[in-house]
């Protein structure tokens, strides 16, 4: 996925990795607080950056309130409306935690959201798993250029960028580190 | 993957990637909504000119739970059984617009024929060429020992039977050693083809020894229909020396699965018992078979590249 940053390439640090421990910590309250608890809650990461967010967010969520929610991941590959610009690509792994996602309040959470499509393509699949009483939407960065009608509920930061930039996460699952930078390109 | 007409053509991890690809393809099929939207828009036609119900239907079911529009051209009551050329009927559906086609012929070799000739710019999938290749058959069969066994690497295959008539065989016997598994083909001398001793595989003609080391017993179905002369003296001496009883069955290792192809000659090949015992997995193979084909549709006409023929 990512590499790990170089000093020699013009980025900028967007957050620390205790930024990143901050803002998890803080959506994860906001998760509980704005559902009245972990009742009915089940997280899904949208792979790949967004399923170590998940499964971190939902270990923060049991500590306050035990037992927790049950976490899993969704794939939205198959449900992407820009899979005829490039080659077919690897899979990556949907688990839908047993108990399903009927009636129960779906909090979809990603890296970053831009555009918005891949939200879009996760809302898509979702139908195709069941029928959530609602679905709610953290991001750890959101980015803006949105492409679609789609807003986050619960953002870790709010990150002004170009279409130039990218804007890049690099997690401990992954690459060993927490970090996220912002990349100019061409420069 | 621009097509897949034999499992030569795949190395690890391309083979690898379709099996991967299945495995989560088995995720998102295994609830009510087992349709997925992927191949909206793209036709997958079916060219069968030998009969092959499960095959097709394998190949059907793959092709519409990625939600691709479907025709199913069959050798009986078309115009190919007018005598109609390969070439006319590939040029026939070039013009209805194919982006795959999906292929069995009874002459080893017209898949890839239909791939090179410059007549279509479908993609083409070879579901069995004579006494060729079968790799989707191939792929689920290494599927369905992978769910079994874990990675194939230095595991232990025997394929027994009628390796000659046998297009399933030949590729299991490349997949397989791609994978890293140790194949070895048990049968009647006269059933073994001419050099087979180039392939990448040991032989035996003494099964019980083989069964006390496998991880996993192919059975291959005894295909009377393309035997003129007689290979083996009688089905009863055949079933003796290379069937799989429940005797034999015994013989294997705990952990060792049983497959067979289909269709089966029960009491030829492989005794009903057998069969039906909690150590077969054939009726799985069959489920596994249409994973491994969405994979492989997926992987050919997912992507982007067959827009690009303008």
């Amino acid at each position: 996925m990512s590499h790990a940053p170089q000093a020699d390439e013009a980025m900028h640090v967007l957050l620390s990795a205790a930024d990143i421990a901050r803002a998890l910590t803080r959506i994860g309250h906001e998760i509980l607080e704005r559902n009245k608890g972990c009742d009915d809650v089940v997280l899904l990461g949208i792979p790949r950056g967004g399923v170590p967010l998940a499964h971190r967010l939902a270990e923060r969520m049991a500590a306050v309130e035990p037992p927790g929610v049950p976490v899993g991941s969704l794939d939205v590959t198959m449900y992407r409306d820009d899979l005829r610009l490039r080659p077919a690509r690897a899979l990556e792994r949907t688990d839908i935690p047993s108990a399903g996602i009927d009636d129960r309040v779906v909090v979809l959470v990603d890296d970053v959201l831009f555009s918005g499509r891949t939200v879009r393509a996760a809302l898509t699949a979702l139908d195709d798993v069941g029928r959530p009483r609602a679905v709610q939407l953290a991001v750890l960065v959101d980015r803006g250029h949105r492409e679609l009608p789609i807003r986050p509920d619960y953002v870790g930061k709010n990150v002004p960028t170009s279409r130039a930039e990218s804007v890049r996460v690099h997690l401990v699952e992954s690459d060993g580190v927490d970090q996220v930078v912002l990349l100019r390109e061409g420069t | 993957m621009q097509h897949l007409l034999s499992a030569a053509d795949l190395d690890r991890e391309a083979a690898v990637r379709i099996l991967d690809t299945a495995q989560e393809m088995s995720r998102l099929t295994d609830r009510a909504i087992k349709k997925l939207p992927t191949l909206r828009g793209r036709t997958v036609v079916n060219l069968f000119f030998e009969d092959s119900t499960r095959t097709r239907t394998s190949f059907e079911l793959a092709a519409k739970r990625l939600s691709a529009d479907v025709v199913n051209f069959s050798a009986k009551g078309s115009s190919l059984s007018k005598g109609e050329s390969l070439k006319d009927t590939a040029l026939t559906l070039e013009a209805m617009g194919a982006d795959a086609i999906v292929v069995r012929h009874p002459a080893s070799g017209a898949p890839h024929r239909l791939a090179t000739a410059g007549w279509v710019s479908a993609r083409v999938v070879n579901a069995g060429d004579g006494t060729h290749e079968h790799p989707t058959q191939a792929l689920l069969d290494a599927y369905t020992m992978r769910r079994h066994l874990g990675d194939l690497e230095g595991r232990a295959v025997v394929v027994v039977g009628d390796v000659l008539h046998s297009r399933v065989a030949r590729s299991n016997v490349l997949l397989l050693h791609t994978l890293g598994a140790q194949v070895t083909l048990v049968g009647p001398p006269t059933l073994l083809p001419v050099g087979v001793e180039s392939w990448p595989c040991r032989v035996s003609y003494d099964l019980d020894t083989e069964l006390a080391k496998a991880d996993a017993v192919m059975m291959l179905r005894v295909q009377l229909e393309r035997m003129g002369a007689s290979y083996f003296p009688s089905a009863r001496e055949y079933s003796r020396r290379y069937g799989l009883d429940d005797d034999r069955l015994h013989l294997l290792p705990e952990h060792a699965v049983v497959l067979h192809p289909g269709p089966m000659n029960r009491g030829m090949e492989i005794t009903a018992d057998v069969a039906d015992s909690p150590r077969s997995v054939i009726v799985e193979q069959v489920g596994n078979g249409v994973l491994v084909r969405m994979a492989v549709l997926y992987l050919l006409l997912g992507g982007g590249d067959v827009e690009d023929r303008g």
